[in-house]
């Protein structure tokens, strides 16, 4: 994405826009806090696997939320801890990202009608940058959501957060 | 090793009135209905008596009835009047290969049965979580708050939506600003 074409013959400067070099960087080191909730971060955790390889795509689990970037929500949100994940996310450093991971955190998944300790969807408490469908989604389905929220900070400008 | 009939002889025995009847007609273990405010000392018999030792509580469940009388409120919801909460106590013994299980029925209206906390010390959360999602209150119970749902439930909602397990509960509509309805 443009960020080598200005490069001079000598190949130790480069040029680029002030955007796209934070964009890039930003994009390729997501650090996300190491939290999981149910059985969607058994797939989380499956995905950090040197199988799947998290890694690769700059993601690595921190245990704070003062050192994260993004916070993946990776499963079932009680009221009870729907609380405690505002609390997480206020506590994150701008800029932060939000991945709702798999049915539950999307809309309440199957405890939509009867969860009466489930809060239906993550996003009545906190902005969702990306949601990721499935039940859990598969390691490639969260790959796939990682891709799309890295589009999305490709194309952020330092005026405003989201393109 | 005993059979349900000789722990019931046993109890009727010893306790009296207060050993109601034995269901023998059961898919699982037979069951004995005992008074809810002698459930104590019943328990403690069970547990020391040698030739029982019923030494394990390997569960303690909360059930509501709902054999009550289904009214209408103003609001238009259905709730029922009347009718028992109950609690039933698994027992095994690890020793004798013996089990029964124990029954006690309260009134839903003011469900108040004994503790055995300190009997089987199991009981304890158990009792609470009974008591978080059905509302019986155990008495004597050395912490009795809520386990599952948050403590500060009851602020957000009314009579009819504190405790989910009832039959005829509804749903708050708001818990601390988030709105809990799909």
């Amino acid at each position: 994405m443009g960020l080598l074409d200005k490069e001079f013959s000598d190949g130790n400067i480069v040029i680029a826009k002030v955007d796209d070099l934070f964009n890039w960087a930003r994009l390729s080191s997501v650090w996300q806090l190491g939290f999981g909730l149910a059985c969607c971060a058994i797939e989380m955790m499956a995905t950090s696997m040197s199988h799947y390889d998290f890694d690769r795509f700059g993601v690595i689990p921190r245990n704070t939320p003062r050192q994260a970037d993004a916070i993946i929500i990776s499963g079932t949100v009680t009221l009870k801890m729907a609380l405690r994940i505002k609390r997480l996310y206020e506590q994150m450093p701008e800029p932060k990202y939000i991945i709702s991971m798999g049915s539950c955190a999307n809309c309440g998944g199957p405890y939509w009608e009867h969860g009466y300790h489930v809060l239906k969807g993550i996003d009545r408490v906190i902005p969702v940058d990306v949601y990721v469908p499935g039940c859990p989604p598969r390691p490639e389905a969260l790959l796939e959501g990682l891709l799309k929220l890295q589009e999305k900070i490709r194309n952020e400008s330092l005026r405003k957060k989201s393109a | 090793m005993k059979s349900a009939e000789e722990i019931f002889e046993m109890l009727k025995g010893e306790f009296g009135d207060s050993i109601l009847v034995l269901d023998n007609d059961t898919p699982t273990e037979p069951i004995i209905s005992v008074d809810p405010l002698q459930i104590h000392r019943v328990s403690k018999f069970l547990r020391e008596h040698p030739d029982l030792q019923l030494d394990s509580l390997m569960c303690l469940s909360g059930v509501d009835d709902a054999n009550g009388n289904k009214v209408t409120n103003a609001d238009g919801d259905e709730l029922i009047e009347g009718g028992t909460l109950s609690v039933y106590y698994n027992l095994h013994s690890v020793s004798l290969k013996h089990k029964i299980s124990l029954k006690v029925s309260t009134s839903r209206t003011e469900p108040k049965v004994e503790s055995v906390e300190n009997i089987w010390k199991s009981a304890n959360w158990h009792e609470r979580e009974a008591f978080d999602l059905l509302g019986i209150f155990f008495l004597n119970h050395p912490d009795l708050r809520r386990i599952l749902m948050p403590y500060d439930w009851d602020e957000f909602t009314t009579e009819v939506s504190r405790h989910p397990l009832r039959k005829d509960y509804k749903n708050p509509e708001f818990y601390q600003g988030m709105k809990v309805p799909y």
